[in-house]
């Protein structure tokens, strides 16, 4: 293929790509992780702490380094060893190796060493004809074999070129062996046409600043493609310990070498003023050295710098700006980034602010890494990534576990043992190493066998060990199949352990369809790392029955659904799904006519009368604690945060009752009604006391089930619960709205303005259990009341909230009724919005939004069911009966529609 | 445009060339038992072998060429060899790495033999063979041990050495191009590539090398963490006949990275995506009319070069992909 000019520029990679076009200006090499630039990085690097070598590399590239330099040349260091080590380490940050490398070293073997290692497409630092042609071209081959680009130094078998004469003559010779004799790409080589110090006293040294200029310049003119770089800083080792004369000398020498051409080079950035500001009087001095223009250039320049030495610049020591941040975000940034260099010390200092070490792990580490978690989640995060959060959480775990121990009089006690397996089949074991890693921070003992585990090894172990949880993971498809063989098995030996799984290919549905029915004890599937200490946490408490039960009910009704609308799933035609409707004998049945029918408001309700039947478990879980109240209040793991909120909540609530913030209003009506065409329900509003409009006849349009049912099972339908009007009984049924919601905006903006999110949060929070005890309470007044078909009812408030009352009261946009277009006939129906205020959005929302409107249905055989999904043959049938076209029916009953 | 280097080249300049689905789902059909697997030689061998598939280009090598005929029959124009797991590394899995010779060998004469039928019988639709190279079982950029960020579970020379064999097998058994594929991590494909230089040179050779990397989610980066971006310039030091995508995505995931591919490379560019994302049980459920309509999409946009199918694809997704294919100029590079 032909390739074309514009193409030819210098490409390099780490995780991202970077493009030398004439556009970049000048590529900044880091130099900072270079043992012969660095004592600290060499004793970083001697002493083997790799973790602050690590920093030095990560400064680098926060200080806008481009490309990273790296060299391990010291006498006493195993140079391939540290490369290897040091390189691989990077590949583990990928804030780091999203630069390209540059691999520096004057020994062949630690180059090669670190090409084995990096992915991206590095540059090599350095060859020359030095040691001859025939190494020269050894070398370059490999270079290209390896897939990088290459520094040239202006050397031969004669030594350094030290004028400009000399490094044309060089550079012009190893570039064409390059491009003739090797096919190197020219755009892959870069030349460093050797960088040297100037006022240094001597006279062959006058014009090494000036040749370079000149020499740089021709190899960009002359040798096409080729790039030049060097290291800058040698230009000043004259003045060394004089920082203020040194930074001037290579701002100005970097401003004219880049003028020559040069777009690539060795600086380093905390060394550099910025040409502009450079004192007139010093940059004149410097000019005349770089570009041997007075004799006396030297003398000038070090009297100046006699005159300036001394006035120590202000070295800031820029303080990262994260770190000024408050403690839980130092923490959370920390373990997202994956920087472990003070999260010690802010684990400390969070140690000390909480009442229990352990404490620190359980809230504010995990905060950090439910962070991580959903950003991985959310693919904005990779794996390396979160692997390196998992090593900073470990780093802290580590910190605080003496601290835990001393608390447990000294005795190492784990908080369980948990046996981890990739299962047989599959050898990916990244994800469960994550888990492992992660758990074991928690104080977990992690009992890893591996990966391809035959299920008979698990049961021994598991056996043998006494572990109190199995973790099962897989990455391929047949790994699904084995970890249900795998229940089966330890079923068959009875071993009552909770198990979970997780893996890229496991599912909540497939753990919940294919493996949950097939064990006795807890099966949970773990989407990711952060959240397993969450669950393992709450299967290993000492009353962990609720949340196993609250698991195993999520799973079923999960599995149900699924079955629902599992793909496989056939359903009926609308006609026969209607000859299969929910049979009530209307000639038996029991209908009881309302006491009072018609429309009736309550405005200005006494709030404080839905205390009492207020459902405390959703105001919980919407803070995201789970369990049910009252218990809840006393669960181990969030008890004290509940019962904190809970407190907070009451105070709340009393302030609302007190003053009133809240206003509760509420309209209901009840009508004589019944089926007609199977599935619509008529009603007759009679007039009242506020409508005066006589007799005019709304229909509520319900929707039914269309899955097909195992023998026996009914179709149903809302309009089941309803007589038809063939039937020749009248029945009857209701409708109402109810809000609590009025104030609570304001009340919310009022919080907002004085940055209290929180209450802000709890007012609507609260809000919206008003609004449902507000709809619990109207319910029992219309059952024992108003309609009062149970007269006699004696319900707790518990028995309420598990429904046990006669006659439902299903809400449009809810599982039996997920038609949103029926709160438009109940808002015509009722007037609620010239009678109470509640308005309808164009989407069909309530606002206030903490309203619920619904209907009743006082049938005793009325149950609550959920539609699921319902066939093209339905939804035109409906939308002939809505009057709207095909396409807006889909619109509004999507969700359930089956494709 | 220059002259063509090689036959799969002329063709590459004429149209869309096809390549196969699937070999798994399709050796799923026949449900071949542990005793299969092992057929008359391996009767005795220590190890369980059921689901090495690479093996059964020797215990059932007719199934193999059953399936790359079906796929030749539903259009495809190359057929890759079954040798996704084939070498040592993978192989020491099931303690077989002294068989990986042969299993290549093998795997490339059936594909080859097949093929030659097809060109036979139409000789103007000629049909080829690619020898695929899978990613192995082990990274190289990449710790196993999250305790140990800087060990590796395997090296450079290891990979290198392994990919060596495997490749100068897939030569010996007459594949036309060598397809270096489902690249997780850069590292261990360019340890692939270096092997089949040295081979080149060694034999004083050239043969055409494809390579198909692979976009692992929805951060649109590798395994090992590279973007579209530099992961095609970490590979671009080897003269390649194209450079694409398979795996992990279905073909309307993969897209918006196929794009991106396209505007940066004079390569030609492949890809053979899965049959949309597996479902919850883990299956590929995407049909070939949907996958046609996604794959359509590409070729509107002039895209692709080569295109055929990964995990979850068979020869009905190949056909349709074909038959569309047929109505598009090729993407000029």
């Amino acid at each position: 293929m032909a390739e074309s000019d514009c193409k030819k520029y210098l490409t390099l990679s780490g995780l991202e790509p970077l493009i030398v076009t004439p556009e970049s200006n000048f590529i900044n090499v880091g130099e900072r992780t270079n043992v012969t630039g660095s004592r600290k990085f060499l004793r970083l690097i001697k002493e083997d702490k790799y973790d602050e070598a690590l920093e030095v590399a990560r400064n680098q590239v926060d200080g806008g380094a481009q490309i990273l330099d790296v060299n391990m040349d010291e006498g006493m260091l195993d140079g391939v060893y540290a490369m290897t080590t040091f390189l691989n380490l990077i590949a583990s940050e990928p804030d780091i190796s999203r630069i390209p490398l540059m691999i520096d070293s004057s020994k062949w073997e630690i180059i090669e060493a670190g090409l084995q290692v990096a992915q991206g497409k590095c540059v090599v630092n350095s060859i020359s004809l030095k040691e001859g042609e025939t190494e020269f071209k050894r070398q370059a081959k490999l270079v290209k074999r390896y897939g990088a680009a290459v520094i040239v130094m202006a050397s031969d078998e004669t030594g350094q070129a030290d004028n400009y004469d000399r490094r044309i003559e060089i550079c012009k010779r190893s570039y064409d062996i390059l491009i003739n004799e090797v096919n190197f790409p020219p755009q892959d080589i870069i030349f460093d046409p050797n960088i040297f110090p100037v006022a240094t006293g001597m006279d062959e040294h006058r014009r090494n600043a000036l040749d370079f200029f000149e020499a740089t310049k021709w190899i960009r003119e002359n040798l096409p493609y080729a790039n030049v770089s060097g290291g800058v800083s040698n230009v000043s080792f004259s003045f060394r310990g004089n920082n203020i004369v040194r930074e001037a000398m290579h701002s100005s020498f970097l401003y004219h070498a880049i003028k020559n051409g040069m777009n690539m080079g060795i600086v380093n950035p905390t060394m550099l003023e910025v040409y502009d500001e450079i004192d007139e009087n010093l940059l004149e001095c410097v000019e005349d050295v770089l570009f041997d223009r007075r004799d006396d250039a030297t003398e000038r320049l070090l009297d100046y710098a006699e005159a300036v030495k001394g006035q120590k610049k202000e070295q800031e020591n820029i303080i990262q700006e994260w770190r000024s941040d408050p403690l839980q975000d130092r923490i959370t940034y920390a373990l997202v980034k994956g920087i472990d260099a003070f999260i010690i010390e802010d684990v400390e200092e969070a140690r000390l602010a909480s009442d229990r070490p352990i404490h620190v792990i359980e809230s504010h580490l995990m905060i950090g890494m439910n962070v991580v978690g959903d950003l991985f989640g959310s693919g904005k995060m990779f794996l390396p990534q979160v692997v390196k959060s998992a090593r900073v959480m470990k780093k802290a775990v580590a910190h605080l576990q003496p601290f835990i121990e001393a608390e447990k009089d000294g005795k190492q006690e784990f908080a369980g043992r948990i046996l981890m397996a990739t299962v047989k089949g599959d050898v990916h074991d990244i994800g469960k190493n994550i888990v492992s890693v992660v758990l074991g921070c928690n104080n977990y003992e992690i009992i890893d066998l591996g990966v391809m585990v035959p299920p008979e090894k698990i049961i021994e172990t598991a056996k043998k060990e006494n572990v109190d949880i199995i973790g099962l993971s897989g990455l391929i498809t047949p790994s699904l199949d084995e970890m249900v063989y795998v229940s089966k098995a330890l079923e068959k030996e009875q071993l009552d352990i909770p198990l979970i799984i997780g893996g890229a290919t496991t599912s909540r549905a497939h753990s919940a369809v294919k493996i949950a029915p097939h064990y006795s004890n807890t099966v949970v599937h773990i989407n990711d790392a952060s959240r397993a200490v969450t669950v393992v946490g709450n299967l290993l408490k000492n009353d962990n029955r609720i949340y196993k039960n609250q698991i195993r009910e999520e799973y079923d009704l999960f599995r149900e659904q699924f079955m629902k609308r599992g793909r496989k799933k056939e359903y009926l035609t609308i006609e026969d799904a209607r000859k299969n409707k929910f049979q009530i004998d209307w000639k038996t049945s029991e209908i009881i006519k309302p006491k009072t029918l018609g429309i009736q408001i309550l405005e200005d309700f006494d709030i404080t009368k839905l205390e009492d039947y207020i459902d405390w478990s959703p105001f919980f879980r919407s803070w995201d604690l789970h369990g049910k109240y009252p218990d809840i209040l006393k669960d181990t793991i969030v008890g004290e945060q509940a019962s904190d909120l809970f407190s907070d909540a009451q105070i709340l609530l009393k302030r609302i009752f007190d003053e009133k913030l809240l206003k509760a209003k509420a309209i209901f009506g009840l009508f004589e009604a019944n089926t007609v065409n199977d599935d619509d329900i008529e009603i007759s509003s009679v007039s009242s006391s506020t409508v005066e409009n006589e007799e005019e006849t709304y229909k509520f349009l319900t929707l039914r089930q269309q899955s097909k049912k195992s023998e026996g099972k009914p179709n149903i339908a809302l309009a089941d619960f309803i007589s038809p009007k063939a039937s020749g009984k009248q029945d009857h049924m209701g409708c109402f709205c109810v809000s609590t919601g009025f104030g609570t905006q304001e009340l919310a903006a009022q919080f907002e303005a004085n940055h209290d999110d929180y209450n802000s949060i709890m007012i609507k929070a609260l809000a919206d259990r008003l609004a449902e005890a507000f709809a619990e309470y109207l319910h029992k007044e219309v059952r024992t009341k108003h309609w009062n078909y149970a007269k006699n009812e004696n319900l707790s408030n518990q028995e309420l909230i598990r429904e046990s009352y006669k006659g439902i009261r299903p809400a449009p946009g809810y599982p039996a009724c997920p038609d949103h277009l029926e709160k438009n006939t109940i808002w015509k129906l009722l007037n609620v919005e010239e009678n109470i205020g509640v308005q309808l959005t164009d989407s069909l929302a309530m606002w206030p939004a903490a309203s619920v409107s619904g209907y009743y249905f006082g049938n005793p055989e009325a149950r609550y069911f959920g539609l699921g999904k319902i066939t093209d043959d339905q939804i035109k049938d409906y939308s002939t009966r809505r009057d709207i076209s095909i396409e807006e029916a889909e619109k509004w009953l999507n969700p359930n529609i089956a494709h | 445009m220059s002259t063509p280097k090689s036959k799969i080249e002329a063709e590459l300049l004429k149209r869309i060339l096809v390549l196969d689905g699937a070999m798994g789902t399709m050796l799923q059909q026949y449900n071949f038992s542990e005793e299969d697997f092992r057929g008359e030689r391996f009767k005795d061998y220590p190890s369980p072998l059921q689901g090495n598939n690479d093996l059964l280009s020797l215990t059932q090598p007719k199934a193999i060429a059953e399936v790359h005929a079906k796929y030749f029959e539903a259009g495809a124009d190359i057929v890759e060899t079954n040798t996704f797991s084939g070498t040592t590394i993978a192989m020491a899995d099931y303690d077989m790495e002294d068989l990986v010779y042969e299993l290549n060998f093998e795997s490339a004469k059936i594909a080859k033999e097949v093929a030659d039928k097809f060109t036979k019988a139409n000789p103007e639709q000629p049909r080829f063979v690619a020898g695929s190279i899978g990613p192995t079982n082990k990274t190289a950029s990449l710790s196993p041990d999250v305790n140990r960020p800087e060990y590796r579970a395997i090296t450079f020379n290891e990979l290198r050495i392994a990919y060596k064999l495997q490749v100068e097998a897939l030569i010996d058994g007459g594949v036309d191009v060598l397809l270096v594929e489902t690249i997780f991590d850069t590292l261990n494909a360019k340890a692939a590539l270096f092997a089949i230089e040295e081979v080149k040179e060694e034999r004083n050779i050239t043969i055409p090398i494809m390579v198909s990397g692979t976009i692992t989610d929805a951060s649109g980066r590798t395994l090992s963490g590279q973007t579209v971006e530099a992961f095609l310039t970490s590979i671009s030091h080897i003269p390649l006949l194209s450079v694409g995508f398979n795996c992990a995505l279905g073909a309307q995931q993969l897209k918006p990275y196929l794009q991106r591919l396209s505007n940066e490379t004079e390569l030609y560019t492949s890809a053979h995506p899965n049959a949309g994302l597996p479902n919850a049980f883990g299956e590929y459920d995407e049909s070939p009319k949907q996958m046609q309509q996604y794959i359509e999409d590409y070729l509107k946009d002039g895209l692709i070069n080569i295109i055929g199918g990964c995990c979850g694809t068979s020869p009905e997704h190949i056909n349709a992909i074909a038959e569309v294919s047929a109505n598009y100029k090729p993407r000029l590079n």
